[in-house]
């Protein structure tokens, strides 16, 4: 079995300076991907998980880390260098309106990719590859020759899809991929995902604030607060013994869809802090419900609690006895 | 008499390419203290339902036909000046976008006195230590000050709760929340589905909430309506509605959302599709509009439009082949 990551990320960071302050979008992440899996990038507004999916991407320059794409350093490498590697590494936006040319045919739109990266010798070479990417989409053969217009939100998502895929990566950076389809045309895009997953052993980098999907596509999650990682693990700790008091609070607050079901709730309060002049110490501590006095001075760094889980909380020096959060449950309920 | 009373609502829109009918026959009632919910998915037409009951639609560019009759008044056949008695007095409203539904260029107080002034008959000085209550109320810290800030200096979710008080200002005995937390994080919708259930018992008012999000209406409906391509498919008690669903749509929208924690109990699966997509509303549907994505469909619905019918004394389904 392949035991190097498609993707690599160490202590990645990206500051951005407004009016003359520092904002520090994203503050030193580190994860990885392995080939085929599924690593979910969740968080609330502001967090910084669609500007570490932009940089991860190189759509943006880093302000410091490393991303090392294959076994391969692409951080500092010149657009000249990184543009043939492009194509291991696509996008998938969240707005299927704004994410296609309008003036573009749909056989235009898959063919630039293909064309660009040299991945058919000739002409009809790649009108069998369109064919091709427009089944595997489940889109009917005569889209080719339409504009994107004549197409509802899901068939666009499926086109920027076909586009990712045309350029055959090994990863796909699904940025709120399905946040904008409604209820019943998500689920399709899900389902899609997860089938072409199987078919091309795909990685994704999946950024979402819908829990309850991450849940259901994901092999592992990161959740992110203000600029950092606070939380990783696989999916069955993060959803079945969250150790982070965010996380806990976060999986709380989803409404959930049966009535008279009385969740144990923790509802934070307040709004999360500017990322322009965040908390000291531990950037939770204003609304966690738990804080110590050192939550207030010193940064947790992430450490491992259990096989696959890590996490940043001094709660976790604590005795386990006294520690508030070890004994919960995320999706623990309280019958009426 | 129930609070309100909608009575085949027809909201046609006039467009370059033909007449566009958002809102296609939908009756319901609602009563004192009662909170209903209207889902479905983008273009039902639930939006421009609640629009409607308020005549929010311009006049010259959309038509409201039917009967809105709200304690007795048919809404629809009074004069301008009585509506806008009724408008934030009677009944008021919370919109989706809390950035764009506060005026950027005058004080949350201004904007909370105004209203007050205008339908309560206070006084200046009075209207804002009202102002001030309200701001209370809501759960927003130091209202003293921020009475006097502008709605950029507050976040999304203050902002959320200046209009919930807003809208409460006037003691309405109608709230019409038009996806209130969608714009929302999850954390600060937790807030404010909290603040909605004070509210709800302590001002006794009737809300008509109008979503897409099923969990959201589970924890805040006491009865359901579902919406699809512009007319009522379902409507029952929000218990029944979730645990027996009749209509084929309520059943694939039930069942397409994924439940958070079912990784844990093994319960996951492939996510049911509906396959295919709403239906253009500028398109005339004969027979039932779900027909063309439904799995239980006869030539029958292909034909006939099924009528609303009752299939217990408090739960209505519209299909010919009801579960």
């Amino acid at each position: 079995m392949d035991t190097t990551p498609i993707l690599n990320v160490k202590n990645l960071k990206k500051h951005f300076s407004v009016k003359g302050q520092t904002v520090k979008a994203v503050d030193g992440i580190s994860l990885h991907i392995m080939p085929g899996e599924t690593l979910s990038l969740v968080g609330e507004s502001g967090c910084g998980k669609s500007t570490a999916g932009r940089a991860i991407l190189r759509l943006i320059d880093l302000t410091e880390g490393e991303v090392e794409l294959n076994g391969q350093r692409i951080d500092q490498m010149s657009a000249r260098q990184l543009r043939p590697l492009r194509r291991h590494i696509q996008p998938v936006f969240q707005d299927p309106y704004s994410s296609l040319n309008p003036r573009m045919r749909l056989r235009d739109i898959l063919a630039e990719p293909i064309r660009n990266f040299g991945l058919s010798p000739n002409a009809a070479d790649i009108e069998s590859r369109i064919r091709q990417l427009l089944e595997m989409v489940r889109l009917p053969a005569d889209a080719a020759g339409r504009l994107p217009h004549e197409f509802s939100g899901g068939q666009r998502q499926r086109i920027s899809i076909a586009r990712a895929l045309a350029a055959e990566p090994s990863l796909i950076v699904c940025d709120e991929a399905v946040s904008a389809l409604d209820v019943s045309v998500k689920a399709q895009i899900v389902n899609l995902l997860q089938d072409l997953q199987k078919e091309l052993g795909l990685a994704l980098l999946f950024i979402s604030h819908d829990l309850a999907i991450v849940e259901h596509m994901t092999h592992r999650v990161a959740v992110m607060y203000l600029g950092r990682i606070v939380e990783i693990a696989s999916r069955e700790r993060i959803f079945g013994s969250p150790q982070h008091p965010y996380t806990l609070a976060l999986l709380s607050s989803v409404p959930v869809p049966e009535p008279g079901r009385t969740i144990d709730r923790i509802v934070l309060k307040g709004d999360v802090p500017s990322p322009m002049n965040p908390p000291k110490g531990c950037h939770f501590h204003t609304r966690c419900p738990f804080a110590l006095d050192r939550c207030k001075t010193d940064e947790p760094k992430l450490r491992s609690v259990a096989p696959g889980q890590h996490v940043a909380c001094h709660l976790h020096d604590l005795p386990p006895s006294e520690n508030p959060i070890a004994q919960r449950t995320a999706v623990s309920e309280v019958s009426s | 008499m129930p609070l309100l009373s909608v009575e085949n609502l027809r909201t046609h829109f006039r467009t370059a390419d033909g007449i566009l009918r958002a809102v296609d026959g939908v009756s319901f009632t609602v009563n004192a203290g009662e909170t209903v919910a209207i889902v479905g998915e983008s273009g039902c037409g639930k939006s421009v339902t609640a629009n409607s009951i308020l005549r929010l639609i311009p006049e010259s560019i959309g038509k409201i036909a039917g009967r809105i009759v709200f304690e007795g008044r048919d809404l629809l056949g009074l004069p301008i000046k009585q509506m806008r008695q009724i408008r934030g007095n009677e009944i008021s409203m919370i919109f989706q976008e809390p950035m764009t539904s506060l005026n950027p260029v005058l004080t949350i107080g201004y904007q909370l006195s105004e209203t007050l002034r205008l339908h309560q008959g206070l006084t200046a000085a009075q209207a804002l230590a009202r102002s001030v209550e309200m701001l209370t109320l809501v759960g927003i810290p130091e209202p003293a000050k921020r009475v006097r800030q502008y709605p950029h200096q507050l976040s999304g979710g203050m902002r959320q709760r200046v209009m919930i008080a807003l809208a409460l200002a006037c003691s309405p005995k109608l709230l019409i929340a038009d996806e209130p937390t969608t714009a929302l994080d999850v954390t600060i919708q937790a807030q404010i589905l909290e603040l909605m259930h004070e509210l709800k018992s302590s001002a006794g008012a009737a809300i008509l909430i109008i979503t897409h999000d099923l969990g959201v209406v589970a924890e805040i409906a006491d009865r359901v309506i579902v919406m699809y391509a512009g007319r009522k498919v379902e409507e029952a008690p929000v218990e029944k509605l979730f645990r027996t669903p009749q209509h084929p749509y309520t059943q694939g929208l039930l069942d397409a959302a994924p439940k958070l924690g079912a990784s844990l109990k093994n319960s996951e699966g492939r996510l049911s599709e509906i396959p295919g997509m709403v239906p253009s509303p500028k398109e005339t549907i004969v027979g039932c509009s779900f027909a063309a994505r439904c799995a239980r469909v006869s030539q029958r619905c292909r034909e006939v439009v099924p009528s609303l019918e009752p299939k217990s004394a408090d739960h209505f389904v519209a299909c010919h082949h009801a579960i």
